[in-house]
């Protein structure tokens, strides 16, 4: 095999894209087609619920173009992180709709799925033996969080899903995926050298938001051969430019060259971009340095239930005192219900709300702000009885040099609080040492659909 | 050429973004126009971890190495978060709105 081609159709199975670039990027003859389901980034709360973060309907549209075209022309398709987290309420959820799926289109799909969550018990003997370790400005994993913990993923590599698609399966299905690794694993399987792989599947996981203008959903081509690999797009709206592609292998990382992963570290410190032709980008010099086995563990800790309520606030006289307000608006809460495991944060959109305690320029505030009153409290009925308090108060409390004495709040909606729900943390989100990778990320083979 | 003494950093670069490594590390990234520029303001240490430090009001150990990268002539900063992502007290569960002090910082460049 002389060179091998990775199409990836969107960043973020689910965001979608055009028609006529997948049909551009099956007309080049991917050798396969990767998906990457997921991400860490929308929050803790989709993996402590056991919910996706992309819509049902989203996901089934991308797939029901996806697999039909892929199985059509023997293309295997890898799917990493499915249905968001990559726990099994989320490889589950993906499946279902991948059986509604082949039922509809009567396809018959060989299909590998492989599970990353991993059982608590092996995480606490791994604790107990000291091979559990913090990422940076992590605290340290404790028992007691790692009983709290809902489901626990743990990040697979390319092994998992070489041994599956050496099956010959039309799909793997896979859990929490490093997001390389979807795109890495058919190439490194061919015996194209990793460094080169997982750089590519780096940038192709998030398709054309590498790309210049960047997008989300258009799809990508990644080309390996020996020594190096090149990008194309896949539509004439965008292209990969080297500063496109260089600022891209930047993106999310703590470190721009050495980007550590399952199994060794990508080190760039070699990397060179040239620029290949109007469009695309050939990038050189990439290298895997394999280490000690270890996987990055995540779970979330549930923290209580929020409600919350919106509103404006446009009186000059009031804006110049927000703080000693809310202070006061706090301190009648306690009074109220006394003092308990709930915190009620106002958010003051106009001055500090987006960047909370970071924000330098906290004194300046508009002549109007916005006010999302916080409550998040260990029930939904305390977070609501605080939340509506708190509203009631602030909207009456009578603040020094007041002249607007019918209220203080504008309220841009009735009702005028909303219950969110749960709220999670990451509480876990550590390196745990294994001895075998395979083991830790179980297989199995099965047959969905009963068509051709 | 820049000859002014002082200068905002916004002047140098085309590209200044903050976003999430991880829920529990934010990483800033500045792209400098051009080579030329990278280079010199890495010889100066244009930006530094003092910098940092002084921009988002964090302590020495919340910085993380600050490592320029030549292939895309940039420079990158990585601080711890106030708390991580999505948790209850958190402002931007993607970090992507935590650039402007660095747009704003005014440097020495002569």
């Amino acid at each position: 095999m002389k060179e091998m081609r990775i199409l990836s159709p969107t960043a973020i199975l689910g965001y979608g894209f055009p028609l006529g670039s997948f049909e551009r990027g099956m007309a080049r003859r991917p050798d396969a087609i990767g998906l990457d389901g997921g991400s860490s980034d929308p929050g803790p709360y989709y993996l402590g619920a056991g919910k996706p973060f992309v819509d049902r309907e989203a996901v089934k549209r991308d797939l029901g173009i996806v697999i039909p075209a892929a199985k059509k022309a023997g293309v295997p398709v890898v799917i990493g992180t499915a249905g968001g987290s990559g726990a099994r309420a989320h490889v589950d959820w993906c499946l279902k709709i991948i059986r509604e799926i082949a039922r509809e289109k009567r396809l018959r799909l060989r299909t590998a799925v492989i599970q990353a969550e991993v059982p608590r018990a092996l995480v606490a003997r791994a604790l107990a033996a000291g091979r559990v370790r913090p990422l940076s400005f992590v605290p340290e994993l404790t028992p007691e969080t790692l009983r709290r913990a809902g489901s626990i993923v743990a990040q697979m590599g390319m092994e998992p899903l070489i041994a599956a698609l050496e099956k010959g399966v039309d799909l793997v299905v896979a859990g929490r995926c490093y997001d390389p690794a979807v795109f890495a694993a058919p190439a490194v399987m061919n015996g194209f050298d990793p460094g080169l792989a997982v750089h590519l599947g780096k940038i192709v996981e998030c398709a054309a938001i590498a790309a210049t203008p960047g997008s989300g959903r258009d799809c990508v081509l990644g080309v390996l051969r020996k020594d190096a690999f090149t990008l194309e797009v896949l539509s004439d709206a965008r292209r990969f430019t080297t500063a496109s592609v260089a600022a891209h292998t930047m993106y999310e990382k703590s470190h721009p060259y050495l980007l550590p992963g399952p199994g060794g570290v990508l080190d760039l410190s070699e990397v060179s971009f040239r620029q290949a032709g109007e469009s695309s980008v050939e990038v050189h010099g990439s290298r895997f340095v394999p280490g000690p086995a270890s996987v990055k563990i995540e779970g979330a800790v549930r923290a209580g239930y929020r409600t919350f309520s919106i509103c404006g606030i446009r009186d000059r006289v009031m804006l110049g005192q927000l703080d000693p307000i809310f202070e006061a608006v706090r301190a009648a809460v306690e009074d109220n219900f006394g003092r308990g495991d709930y915190r009620v944060n106002f958010r003051v959109y106009g001055r500090d709300a987006v960047m909370g305690a970071l924000e330098p320029l906290r004194d300046r505030v508009g002549h109007e702000v916005g006010v999302v009153i916080d409550v998040v409290a260990p029930t939904q009925a305390q977070a609501s009885t605080i939340c509506g308090f708190a509203r009631s108060t602030a909207l009456h409390y009578g603040y020094p040099g007041r002249m607007a004495t019918a209220g203080n709040l504008a309220f841009p909606f009735s009702p005028s609080d909303f219950e969110a729900g749960a709220v999670y943390e990451f509480g876990v989100y550590h390196v745990m040492e294994i001895d075998d990778p395979a083991r830790l990320f179980p297989a199995k083979l099965l047959t969905i659909g009963g068509g051709r | 050429m820049i000859r002014k003494r002082r200068v905002r950093l916004s002047e140098l670069a085309g590209v200044i973004r903050s976003k999430n490594s991880g829920p529990f590390e934010l990483t800033l990234d500045v792209f400098f126009k051009t080579p030329e520029i990278f280079r010199r303001a890495r010889e100066r240490g244009t930006v530094s971890r003092e910098l940092i430090r002084r921009l988002y009001r964090v302590r020495d150990e919340q910085v993380l190495e600050i490592i320029w990268f030549e292939p895309a002539s940039a420079v990158k900063a990585t601080i711890a978060r106030p708390v991580s992502s999505g948790s209850a007290g958190d402002t931007d569960v993607y970090g992507a709105q935590q650039h402007m002090p660095l747009v704003d910082a005014e440097v020495d460049w002569e």
